[in-house]
């Protein structure tokens, strides 16, 4: 038979259930994640379940991310409550301070997860992972739990959709505009319970970091994964981030798909969801003329060091308006680290940014960037829905590293090539 | 499964969101009755106080997109409903919502047919649900077998607990 990569990944991992379409296995998970607001819930489901041990302390991650370094003393308790449960459980992957990152783009980094790989996470852009050719998805935090007691969980395997991406990029279009296109054309609930399978020569072209800013917003277009096989970049991504030995895979050729999409990219131009979904999705040329309070620039979609590299080409010698919070966000100590070294900070300081520690804070208006009432932000994260990162009249714009830094100039949404 | 449940409709519209749902500065508790306060507070504070014990949500297109978090059904938990029915529903929350005991009707566009303020009676076993006050039935999709098995061991708590107590015997 001939399978896709995501029959694929749920057969080599089945322990009963037969791993093609439509009907439901138990399979092996090689890591169960779960985050600051997400683990406090699963730690009292572990309990409630009579569980006294994880199934295994070196496939479970704890990443205390959203409200942290915490915002108040009520996550700091859940924080606490963390901390204290993977203490006992002996959790080796437990990350909160100067080791802690946005959690998508620190266990990649890594080596936690890689091709091959069944994940699952109290989080719904666990999907990220998909971009290594890992089947990688989103679940609660009581299904979450179950994983972390039995090492199993279960799957309806879901119907997959190839999405063919050709053609040619213009400059300042990437990643984020791809998977922008995407969800703007099949809308919120286009791949609700399918999973999206990328291939082409535009996805051959992208970065390892590229394809994850794609597969993060799958769940964006309500899919379960979003999968890229994984190639000779991927190998060396991996070889590069604590996962030595990693071996390709991809789909077989003639799989069978229940829908297949082309896309051809040619004369396409910066992307923008305007509120309050991600579906709305115009050209950046369409929101001439709208102004903004707000930039942030981070996130497990769009914190990793090729977009403040991005966001530093374009704010280099130039200064964020007066009207307008730049905030930047590197998503893992190791960017961090990396942007200083590169003299990123210089640019971004100078420009006059808010240069801020790894965290998911704003995106989901946790802290560090709350819109007040009226406040319009542009943001390279991954949801716009209404009252996302703040006030409930505030409103999110969705764009790529490009146009939210030539936006923070300009004081309205531009195309970089505006300024 | 359960006896029918009688409620009073409450309508909503597609793609009503987790955000929507819990917004995210009320995540810092885990209590249902402390979520419950906050139930749909993303689209309308006030809308909870219009809510009553028993209330049904029916809802539009992909309920409960958005973000994973657990708290969603336990915020609508908490405000006093225990069943949504819905055009179709996000995977996750569909999944959390059985886990947490939240029983969720797919109906498609059958839930056009009931209006704010009808009072419903839902049979899950059945897989009908009685519109008292139009006197229509719509018959829904009915609960997948493994997911059955789930709520026959009172939700995965109990389906993981029955397993671990297996191993060990």
């Amino acid at each position: 038979m001939r399978r896709t990569l995501t029959e694929k990944l749920l057969a080599a991992h089945a322990v009963s259930g037969e791993a093609k379409t439509g009907s439901i296995v138990q399979c092996r998970v090689d890591l169960a994640l779960a985050n600051d607001i997400t683990a406090p819930l699963a730690v009292k489901s572990f309990r409630a379940m009579g569980a006294t041990q994880v199934f295994d302390k070196n496939k479970v991650a704890l990443v205390m991310d959203h409200f942290t370094p915490n915002r108040d003393i009520a996550s700091a308790e859940q924080v606490r409550g963390v901390r204290e449960f993977a203490r006992e459980m002996g959790v080796v992957h437990y990350y909160e301070g100067g080791d802690c990152g946005v959690e998508h783009a620190l266990l990649p980094e890594l080596g936690l997860v890689g091709p091959g790989d069944v994940v699952v996470g109290a989080d719904s852009h666990t999907c990220t992972y998909g971009a290594l050719g890992a089947f990688a998805t989103g679940m609660g935090s009581t299904d979450v739990a179950g994983a972390m007691v039995l090492g199993e969980t279960w799957f309806k395997v879901p119907g997959a959709i190839r999405v063919t991406i050709k053609g040619e990029l213009a400059p300042w279009v990437g990643a984020k505009d791809l998977i922008l296109r995407l969800i703007g054309e099949i809308g919120v609930a286009g791949a609700r319970y399918r999973a999206l399978e990328f291939d082409g020569p535009v996805v051959d072209d992208l970065s390892v970091e590229g394809r994850m800013t794609m597969a993060n917003m799958a769940i964006e277009a309500g899919g379960k994964v979003g999968l890229f096989a994984a190639d000779d970049k991927t190998l060396e991504y991996c070889a590069a981030h604590n996962r030595p030995g990693a071996e390709k895979i991809a789909a077989d050729e003639g799989a069978e798909y229940e829908r297949e999409i082309i896309i051809d990219v040619t004369g396409m131009t910066p992307r923008v969801a305007v509120p309050h979904l991600p579906e709305n999705v115009k050209g950046v040329e369409e929101c001439k003329g709208t102004t903004i309070d707000q930039v942030v620039i981070g996130s497990c979609t769009n914190g990793r060091i090729e977009d403040l590299r991005e966001a530093a080409t374009v704010l280099g010698g130039r200064k964020v308006s007066k009207n307008v919070r730049a905030i930047i966000l590197p998503a893992t100590p190791k960017i961090w680290q990396q942007a200083m070294d590169e003299g990123l900070f210089s640019v971004f300081m100078d420009a006059g940014c808010v240069v801020g520690p790894p965290t998911c804070g704003p995106c989901l208006g946790g802290h560090m960037g709350i819109l007040g009432k009226g406040e319009r932000a542009i943001a390279t994260t991954n949801r716009n829905f209404k009252g996302r990162m703040g006030h409930l009249e505030s409103e999110v714009y969705l764009a790529g590293p490009a146009v939210a830094a030539a936006s923070a100039v300009a004081g309205e949404i531009v195309h970089p090539d505006a300024l | 499964m359960s006896a029918p449940i009688r409620g009073t409709a409450h309508t909503l519209g597609d793609h009503i969101d987790t955000d929507a749902i819990i917004p995210a500065t009320y995540l810092v508790s885990t209590d249902p009755m402390e979520l419950g306060k906050y139930c749909m507070a993303g689209m309308d504070p006030d809308w909870v106080n219009h809510v009553k014990e028993g209330d049904i949500i029916v809802a539009g297109e992909n309920f409960g997109c958005g973000s994973s978090r657990e708290h969603a059904p336990l915020a609508i938990l908490g405000a006093g409903v225990k069943v949504v029915i819905a055009k179709s529903f996000a995977r996750i929350f569909y999944r959390n919502g059985f886990n947490m005991g939240l029983t969720l009707l797919e109906v498609g566009d059958a839930a056009d047919e009931i209006n704010a303020g009808d009072v419903l009676s839902v049979d899950p076993a059945a897989g009908t649900i009685t519109n008292e006050t139009t006197g229509k039935t719509i018959e829904c999709m009915p609960v997948p077998p493994f997911m059955q098995e789930i709520l026959n061991k009172g939700g995965l708590v109990g389906y993981v607990r029955d397993r671990l107590e297996n191993r060990a015997g």
